[in-house]
């Protein structure tokens, strides 16, 4: 058996040949939120379809919703519309929808994981790119587009061709205070922000087995920005661990059998890539980007690199000049203006003790205008205020806000002024992607909260050591 | 209706990794229908002010953006670099990109999820050489105007020195292109096969279909 782990997921949810390259394929577990449903919805409605099965359905407000003051309601009558929609939709099929005031609200690809709703072996799909996130739990994730949410909502399939493998090795592990925010940014700035297209990659080695599922997460959730649909990781002790217990687990009838089957989620050992990459996580130090793709990243000790680098002058010029920097400044000469931990990438519990570690006794530099936490759901919200986390960074000057997409995509109040400068825990660096002009440095939570503190970038264990 | 005429001005957009925040912006994802993105395609490039979904204020172009010059400006075959379209799955690239009016878009190449929005949507994709790409894109930026032919029939482009380009295409892409297809529709003839495996996996993984 040559199998990998794509190939089996594939296989076990493939129904027909088609007879294009395409085949059909079954979808598990389906995620909607606010912004690429309503058009959808409207399509099953003009052509009087009705959904499959909604019971693989789990909806959540995310994208549009305010952080703050939510007793006022929703002041924006644009997104109010777009989320009252949803609410209409959900009602109407009978579409369970977790909304604002719901404490299981929060960030589609935080809550699927934590709820128990991703499980492995599952085909899971949301309109959304980073969808990829799932993976990490031995699932085939992909983010798909509005048309093909009304295909999923009315067939529960989709006609797709299959990607060709890739397997990224991670040998050895990540020194002490660097994450595997790191390790994804570093992968990607060898790769290449369409070094993955085409392929679903798989991530195997050491390397990445000593990392916990919410770590992991974040690395198949950047995937899509290797320019692949789907990142995947193989099912072990700690994906059983961290499965144990979540709501929407298979109950104990089924849970022996559904275990035998999730221990199978594994690439066989002679399984065949079409390519295979080799990363040593030792060689990694704290990243920061600093352009506008993701691909743009170097690290907090370096330099922003010169152009004879770079194969594109005309881009670097520009990129440069939207970024506000020179060739050769220092990374860590970069003074920053706001401070966002938040996103699908990096808002779990994990990712806020590790920003609350740096940020314990400190208090946010002068320069700094605003720094928000935004906890990726009401459940890590709670989980972190009953840590006591939410004190640590009030206490130090950020502020402590409730979940949802936020500034990584800037579509409610949370955005930045043009020029402004920001240290983000989020996926992408794409000008104007945090505000009109924003400038958005991507980093780890612990490297985002130390820029907090120190007004500028600085490396996370130089001054772990020293603290 | 399918616009099925492939021929027309060329827009250059000489750069690679066009994302699909650059294509059309946040702000503009708040609508709940398809239509009317056409004024907000190329967004922040194209006005020196930004707006929202429900703003009436004439906003003031950018003449430095090729969007707003002659004869790009009534284009309907845009040109970029590699790795167009990446970023976001908003399907809402691809529609406002069709609502301003261009029918094809060629490249060194495309993301994934959006070649996938394209497919769904009838919007013609072609990827070419990094040489051709250049070939189109300088004489594009140096013309008065540059209009070009595709001619699906026999996969090649005409330019307008009468030189011709062919490229590859996938026949069930054309096939899309050529007549509107109701996908949905077109997988409900397979609704027996869906049933059937949905009952085969309803007695294998149980978990599955909830918990009752
Ligand atoms: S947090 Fe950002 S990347 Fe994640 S789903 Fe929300 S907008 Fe998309």
């Amino acid at each position: 058996m040559k199998n990998t782990l794509y190939d089996k997921i594939w296989e076990d949810h493939c129904i027909r040949k088609n007879d294009d390259n395409s085949s059909l394929i079954y979808i598990d577990r389906h995620l909607i939120h606010e912004v690429t449903s309503p058009q959808a919805f409207d399509g099953l409605d003009i052509k009087k379809r009705k959904i499959w099965n909604k019971n693989s359905i789990l909806a959540t407000t995310d994208h549009n919703v305010p952080t703050i003051n939510r007793d006022k309601g929703i002041t924006d009558p644009v997104s109010k519309v777009q989320i009252e929609t949803l609410r209409d939709n959900c009602n109407k099929h009978s579409i369970e929808l977790y909304d604002l005031g719901n404490i299981k609200q929060g960030i589609v690809h935080v809550i699927g994981p934590e709820l128990g709703l991703t499980q492995p072996g599952m085909t899971l799909v949301c309109g959304d790119s980073h969808t990829s996130t799932h993976g990490a739990l031995a699932s085939l994730a992909f983010g798909i587009g509005t048309s093909d949410v009304e295909h999923v909502l009315a067939t529960q399939c989709l006609n797709l061709t299959k990607e060709k493998n890739f397997n990224i090795i991670v040998k050895n592990k990540l020194k002490p205070f660097i994450t595997s925010k790191d390790l994804i940014l570093y992968i990607i700035g060898k790769i290449g922000t369409s070094g993955g297209t085409g392929f679903t990659i798989e991530y195997t080695g050491d390397g990445i087995s000593c990392l916990s599922i919410e770590s992991r997460m974040t690395i198949c959730n950047m995937t899509i920005e290797a320019g692949a649909k789907s990142g995947l990781m193989s099912f072990d002790e700690k994906t059983h661990n961290y499965l144990k217990d979540r709501e929407f687990l298979p109950n104990v009838k089924y849970y022996d059998q559904a275990l035998k089957y999730w221990e199978t989620l594994v690439s066989d050992k002679d399984a065949i890539f079409d390519r295979t990459e080799i990363f040593n996580a030792e060689d990694i130090e704290p990243q920061v980007s600093w352009g506008t793709s993701p691909e743009m990243v170097t690290s907090v000790d370096g330099a922003i690199p010169s152009s004879d680098k770079v194969s594109n002058k005309e881009e670097y010029e520009n990129t440069l000049q939207y970024m506000g920097l020179q060739s050769g400044t220092d990374i860590k000469s970069i003074s920053l203006d706001k401070i966002f931990i938040g996103s699908c990438t990096n808002s779990r519990i994990e990712d806020l003790r590790e920003a609350a570690e740096v940020v314990k006794g400190e208090k946010v530099a002068n320069n700094i205008k605003q720094a928000i936490v935004v906890p990726g759901s009401g459940l890590v919200k709670a989980q972190a205020e009953s840590e006591g986390l939410d004190k640590i960074f009030t206490k130090a000057g950020f502020e402590w806000r409730d979940p949802g997409c936020s500034m990584c995509l800037g579509m409610n109040d949370d955005f930045l002024q043009p020029y402004e400068r920001c240290a983000s825990t989020s996926n992408r660096n794409f000008q104007g992607r945090q505000g009109d002009k924003g400038r958005t440095h991507l980093v780890s939570p612990s490297m985002a909260a130390l820029a907090g503190i120190k007004g500028h970038f600085y490396n996370v264990r130089e001054f772990m050591n020293e603290k | 209706m399918k616009n099925n005429n492939f021929k027309g001005q060329v827009i250059p957009i000489n750069r690679d990794n066009v994302d699909t925040d650059l294509i059309i912006p946040k702000q503009y994802l708040k609508s709940i229908k398809k239509s009317g993105f056409g004024p907000f395609l190329f967004d922040s490039l194209r006005y020196t002010s930004t707006a929202t979904l429900d703003s009436t204020k004439i906003r003031e172009e950018d003449k430095s953006f090729i969007l707003n010059r002659n004869p790009f400006r009534n284009g309907n075959i845009l040109v970029s670099k590699s790795n167009f379209g990446c970023g976001s799955s908003r399907e809402h690239a691809v529609w406002a990109i069709q609502n301003f009016g261009i029918n094809t878009v060629i490249a060194e190449s495309f993301a994934d999820i959006f070649s996938r929005n394209s497919y769904t949507n009838g919007l013609l994709l072609i990827c070419l050489s990094n040489e051709n790409i250049s070939t189109i894109i300088n004489n594009a930026l140096s013309s008065d105007s540059y209009k070009i032919e595709i001619k699906l029939e026999s996969n090649s482009i005409i330019l307008p020195n009468g030189d011709d380009i062919i490229f590859d295409i996938d026949e069930s892409y054309k096939d899309r292109i050529l007549n509107s297809l109701d996908d949905i529709e077109l997988t409900l003839r397979y609704k027996n096969e869906i049933n059937s495996y949905e009952n085969k996996m309803k007695s294998m993984k149980p978990w599955l279909f909830g918990n009752e």
